[in-house]
Order: C-alpha cells, then structure tokens, then sequence
C-alpha cells in the first residue's frame, strides 16, 4: 500500500457526536409556538439554551468549521447537528443557475424588491460562453439585466464573444475568479450555487454549494439556515515529492474514503504537507471534496494566505481555527513522502488507481482545464513536463485556462529551467492545440458548439473533477482524473503515463 | 415583499439574529403523532401529489385503495400521502449530469415551459447499463413514478435542475439508500420529490417497471409486484416541508414569513 490511512476513534465524544448526526435531526430547542397564535406572522426568534460557554465562564472546544458558523449565526458555541440561521457574507451565482435564482428571488419578494446587499452578491458568467446556443446566450443577457437592474457591484460581464480580451470585467470560472478577485476571505461564510464553491475553503473560509431556492432565500433575506457538519480531520505529513500535486492528494483521500465518505460533513487539511502547498494547490485540495460528498473543507489560513490576499481585498477578516481539543470525527494521517501519482478511472472519482498501473491504458485526448486543474500552476506542471521530456506529444491536447488571469500568465510567466519560454510557448513546441478562452467549457460538456466538449466515445485523461457517465458530454467516453503533471505526461505517450517518466 | 423584519434591513451587517422576529422551522412531530399544523393551501398539495392508478394497473393491488388523503381540515393528521405506481430502478452514485446532463442547464427551472422540457429530459444521461428510457421520446412525463436507487444518489453538481427536472417528469418519491446532501436540500428547498431512505438496499430486489407504493405515515415501501416490503427511515422535519412545495411555501404555511408569493 502507498498510502497509511488511520481513521482514529480516540475521542471519547465521538459517540456523542455521532448520537446528533442524523441529517433529519435538530438539537435545537426552539420557543414553539401555540395553537392559539398559530396565525400571528412574526414571533420570536429562536433561542437557544443558554449554555455555560454564553457566560465566558467555560470554554467549549470548537473545529474550526463550527467556530465560522458560529461567527455568523451569533453563537458563542455550536456542535455538530445544530440547525443555525448564518449570516452569508457572500452570494455567488453563474448563468447556469443564475436565471433560475433570480426566478425565485423575484417570484418570492416581487418583481421590484431588491437584493439584501448589492455589494455582497457575485455574479459570474463562466459556464456557457463561447457558444451559439440562443439560450445560453440569453441566460447571460438575464443576469447582466439582473445586475444592472441591482446594481450588483461585482458582476464580470462578457459582451464580445468573439474576442474574450475585449471584455476587460469578463474573469472565467467562477472560483478561481472568487480568489483571484479576493472575494475568498478567511473565517467568512461564502455560498455559492455551484458545489465546487467549496474550493473557498482553500482560505480558511466556510464554503459550500447550495441550490437556486435557497439561493433565491440568501438573495433576499442575507441568510440562511444551515446545519453544523462534524469535521474528518485530514493530517498530510512530509515532504511533497516533485512528481506529485494536490490533485493527486485528493485523489488518493477521495479513494480511500469514497464518494460520500464525507457526506454531511466538513473536511479539515492540516500537517506539515498542507503547510508547505500554494494557494492554488489548497485549492485543488478543497476544490474536490465534494467528490467524497463533503459539505465544505477547510485549510487554516497562514502567511501564505495572507500574502496571496495582499492587494486583493481591502476588508477586515478574522481567521478561525480549529482548537486543540476540539472534537473530530475521525482522523486520517498520510505520508505523503510516500505517495505516487494516482487517477480515478472511470466513471467515479473514487475509482483510484496508481498511474503506472494503467500503463496499458490507451487514451485518445488530453484535457487542462476547470476551476480544480486548470490554474496558472497546473498549467506550468504541464510545461514542466513537456519541457523535461522534449517531445511532441500524441493525442490532441486541450487547454482551457480557468480565468484571463490565468490565459495572460500562460502567455507571459517564463517557465523556470525554459530560458525565458513561457507555457504557451511550450505548449506550441509540443503540438498541443492553443489556449482557449476561459471558462467552464469541456469539463462538463456543455451545449454542443462547446469548445473541447468530447463529442464521441473517446478516453479522456483530464484535470478536471469529475467522471461520472457523460460528465464531459459523451455516455459511453471514458475519463480518467489526473494531476497536470500525469495528464501531460499521457499526452506525450497517447498511453495513461507516471509523469517519473519524464521528471527523474 | 416578504417581510422577514430584521433580516431586510438596511444593515444586513449589523442585524442579529437573536432581534429578528422569525420562525425557524418548528420542530415537527412523527407522522404518527397529531399535528398542529395548518395547511392553509390544500389545493396545491392536492394538485401537487394526485393520487393515480397507473393504466396497468394489475389486480393483486387491491390493498391500495388506500388514498392520498388530503381531505383535511386544519385541526387534522397531517395527510397520509400515499405514492403508487411504476418504479424505475438504478444502482449507486446516480450524479446530476445523469440525472440532467449539462447541455440541458440551459433551461431556466423557474421558467413554466422551460420546466416542462426540464422533465421531458429527465434521467436522460444515464449510460446505455439502462437499456429502458426513463421519458419516451417526444413524452414530457415518465410513467415511472417512484425511483429506486442505491447509494449516493444525485452525487455531484448543485444543480436544483435536478430534482426539478424529476419532479417536473412526475415522479413524486425517490427511494434511495443514501443521498448526496446538496441533492436532498434541493429536493426539500423545492419540494419537487420526496427522497426517502430506505433502511437496507432495496435497488437489487426490485426491477424497472414493478408496481410499488409509498406509505408515507408508515414508513413503508410496498412492492407489489415481488410482494415484498420494506421500512423506510423518516422524513422528519422534511416532510412538512415537502409537502408544502418547499421552503417558501411551508414558511408562508407556518407564519414564518407573512405574505403571498408576490407574482404567483
């Protein structure tokens, strides 16, 4: 085995824990109300039991997880199955499910009514850009309509399609623009309607994905009511070797503890290893933890959190972390020293298997890409690699920065070791086909003109997050999940390839 | 405009939650016990979970004349929602691109006609493992009324087209072992299914196409076709919710929020 998982039961609270986790459960103690005033429209607002902690006196161990949710909903304390209205400092919504929140907001507090807080809500064009579908098109032209009727103050409007660089506001996928654009903030609670909103977590931020309905709620009211997760604490140790990313990190926890391993529930990166990764790497590693069906995860911020937010935002935050003694569900070591490049195989991310063993694995294409692969970093890996390697490489190779940000470093930041080559120029000496225009584009298919969308039952090695049938637009295509390194090092064999190939 | 005092402030910031005159969701007894709770909209509920006989309608069913109770006043039982039909069955981690793939996010749930199309490409992704459609072409409903799946079911995107898309197909309940949690607060937040659990693996006892019905009140699966029935765990707290059509409109039923739906 490469890799020692150790889930520890060494709480004695755990079965205490465990007792409140039913998801249909409430610990709350709410003041009910009668029969008598059953028609009255306002009563009060739900108190809680007044617990030691309220008075200063006892302090009660908290995850950082529950300390955020407990900032916002007013707390001085919470445990895991609490039901708590929180108090969202940011609302983040795209053109897929934009249009069907804004529906709802304006079906359920009239047509005139207006956003709780115009400066508060993010509205992101990213999924279906670059295409002639009329209604895509138009879901674009409803948001735009939206934010202006609003006056949303961060909205990234693209109005030349023909040309993405004539569109200076026009960011791309929607979570790294949320970085890039310093939206992610350490110890805030950030929603979003899209499930890989998780990637937030990378900053110390409480992120999570919900629907168009309560989104429609939060667009109205600021608010939303949220059950506290308990926390998987994931504790990765030693040092990353340099043919591994945090994609193949996630992977490995993904396959270790299943697709709905952390349903229900908060994942925590800590150790030695998250210590030493980059922002984007913290974010591939929270990006996916929805893959393992994990309510959001988290990653303490540090002095590398801070000075990527340097310049980025000028609002005050303050950090939480998880208390020493605080309560875990379980936890899980990994010597990462020890690790090597894994995939997920089809058709789930769970379906983990060492790189080198799928050797024989022939592939027709090679995507780079998504809000989880397709970051300025994942595209120097993939630089890395055909640089290393000096070769052309094999089957068509797609690559779709996530954001302009991310296209204008591919086109500008030399690649070390290159003298002064920069990835798009490396791309070009190893036949990969040019960078795209950002956006969500052939991660998740997409309308049929979608640029890179896989069109035939092809094997796909791709960067991205998912594989479930049919996820890159093809029932019968197979797609593999890998790091950049591994995706490029297949991309130069036409075969699923260890990138120590080309890196030792 | 719904009034939710405190909340729509013009400082969002400052407004604690502890001053805010709103009802969280009450705590709602078992659906064995009495309720006090006032389904002002009874039509909708009606309207929203017909009790229908499938055309094939075989004769062991007799024992089904159990109806969709919803001929109650305010002071009654909650309702003893009863869900009969044809079930259609899948195995684990059924994701949302299998559900709606992605080139059909294009559609605008909360649009009437776009809803509808929503429906008629319901479970359209899943992989030729399932030879039977789901939706026949040129249908916009399934005659399918009951999923049957395994763990993990509506894994992946947030998308509400998910749920929406099956309830907008007609299907009422989703009998899984396991969901994904973003998949069950949509189908609650909507109220467009009911995704019940069931306490062992149902999926590999039952095939496409069996007679089954859904005893809400008792808990029970009831597959007619194999004779066997199994225990399902209770909705909860969910069940009101569902049964009003989801969050606004039970918030609106318990007083939680005062006003009508602005444009409905």
């Amino acid at each position: 085995m490469a890799a020692t998982a150790i889930p520890s039961t060494y709480n004695p609270l755990i079965k205490k824990i465990e007792s409140g986790l039913s998801p249909f459960s409430s610990t709350q103690k709410f003041n009910r109300s009668s029969n008598s005033n059953r028609r009255i429209v306002a009563v009060m607002a739900p108190q809680s039991e007044r617990s030691p902690s309220t008075t200063g006196s006892v302090k009660t161990a908290m995850t950082m997880t529950e300390k955020i949710l407990a900032r916002a909903s007013e707390r001085s304390h919470l445990v895991p199955g609490d039901n708590v209205w929180v108090n969202i400092d940011v609302l983040m919504t795209h053109d897929v499910c934009g249009p069907g929140t804004i529906g709802i907001f304006k079906k359920e507090f009239g047509e005139n009514a207006k956003v709780w807080d115009r400066e508060k809500i993010v509205i992101i064009p990213d999924h279906y850009i670059f295409t002639s579908d009329e209604r895509a098109n138009r879901n674009v032209d409803i948001i735009r309509d939206f934010s202006l009727e609003q006056n949303i103050k961060y909205f990234y409007d693209i109005k030349d399609l023909s040309n993405f660089k004539a569109n200076p506001d026009y960011k791309g996928v929607c979570h790294i623009a949320l970085a890039q654009e310093g939206h992610c903030r350490p110890g805030e609670v950030l929603l979003g309607t899209d499930s890989h909103t998780c990637n937030a977590g990378a900053f110390g931020q409480f992120a999570t994905g919900i629907g168009n309905t309560d989104a429609g709620f939060v667009m109205g009211t600021g608010k939303l009511l949220l059950k506290v997760a308990p926390t998987l604490r994931f504790v990765l140790d030693g040092e990353m070797p340099n043919y591994l990313l945090a994609k193949d990190l996630i992977l490995q926890i993904i396959g270790e503890i299943s697709v709905a391993g952390a349903t229900y529930k908060s994942m925590e990166f800590v150790g030695s290893t998250v210590e030493s990764l980059t922002m984007e790497e913290r974010m591939t590693l929270c990006n996916m933890v929805v893959e393992a069906g994990g309510k959001n995860g988290v990653v303490p911020a540090d002095a590398t959190t801070y000075k990527y937010l340097e310049g980025k935002t000028t609002k005050d935050f303050e950090p939480m972390y998880s208390d020493q003694n605080a309560s875990f569900l379980s936890e899980y070591r990994f010597d990462v020293s020890k690790l090597e490049p894994v995939v997920a195989k089809p058709h789930s991310p769970d379906n983990r298997a060492l790189a080198r063993e799928c050797k024989d694995v022939k592939i027709d294409r090679v995507y780079i890409g998504s809000c989880t692969g397709g970051k300025t970093e994942d595209f120097m890996a993939a630089a890395k690699v055909f640089l290393a390697s000096g070769k052309r490489v094999n089957v068509p190779t797609f690559l779709v920065p996530a954001t302009q940000k991310v296209w204008v470093d591919v086109y500008t930041i030399p690649v070390p070791g290159s003298g002064g080559k920069t990835c798009s120029q490396i791309f070009e000496e190893a036949g990969c086909n040019p960078p795209s225009s950002p956006n969500c584009g052939g991660c998740l298919g997409g309308p049929s003109d979608t640029y890179s969308r896989m069109n035939e039952p092809q094997v796909c090695v791709s960067t991205t997050n998912r594989n479930y049938p049919g996820r890159m637009g093809h029932k019968e295509g197979q797609i593999y999940l890998a790091s950049s390194y591994t995706a490029a090092a297949s991309a130069l064999t036409g075969f699923i390839t260890d990138p120590r190939e080309f890196l030792q | 405009m719904l009034r939710l005092p405190g909340m729509a402030t013009a400082a969002p910031a400052a407004s604690s939650l502890s001053h805010a005159t709103i009802i969280p969701p009450q705590p709602h007894p078992k659906p064995s016990s009495t309720t006090t709770l006032s389904f002002r909209s009874i039509s909708r509920a009606a309207t929203k979970f017909p009790f229908k006989l499938p055309s094939s309608y075989p004769s062991p069913l007799r024992r089904l004349s159990a109806t969709h109770n919803n001929n109650i006043s305010s002071s009654s039982p909650p309702p003893a929602t009863t869900f009969h039909g044809l079930c259609y069955v899948v195995s684990d981690n059924i994701d949302t691109d299998q559900i709606i793939p992605a080139e059909h996010l294009t559609l605008v749930p909360s649009n009437p006609d776009e809803y509808r199309k929503l429906g008629s490409f319901a479970l359209i992704g899943l992989p030729s493992a399932y030879p039977i459609r789901f939706v026949d072409p040129g249908e916009f409903q399934s005659k399918y009324s009951i999923i049957i799946a395994g763990d993990n079911f509506g894994c992946g995107s947030s998308r509400e087209h998910a749920p929406v898309a099956l309830g907008a197909s007609g299907v009422k309940a989703v009998v899984a072992e396991s969901y994904a949690r973003i998949f069950f607060r949509n189908s609650v937040a909507t109220g467009e299914v009911y995704p019940l659990e069931s306490e062992v693996r149902v999926c590999d006892e039952c095939n496409t196409g069996d007679v089954v019905t859904v005893e809400l009140a008792e808990n029970l699966l009831i597959n007619h076709t194999t004779g066997k029935e199994y225990r399902l765990k209770p909705i909860g707290d969910a069940g009101p919710v569902i049964e009003a059509g989801g969050i606004f409109a039970y918030a609106r039923q318990t007083g939680m929020i005062s006003s009508s739906p602005v444009s409905a």
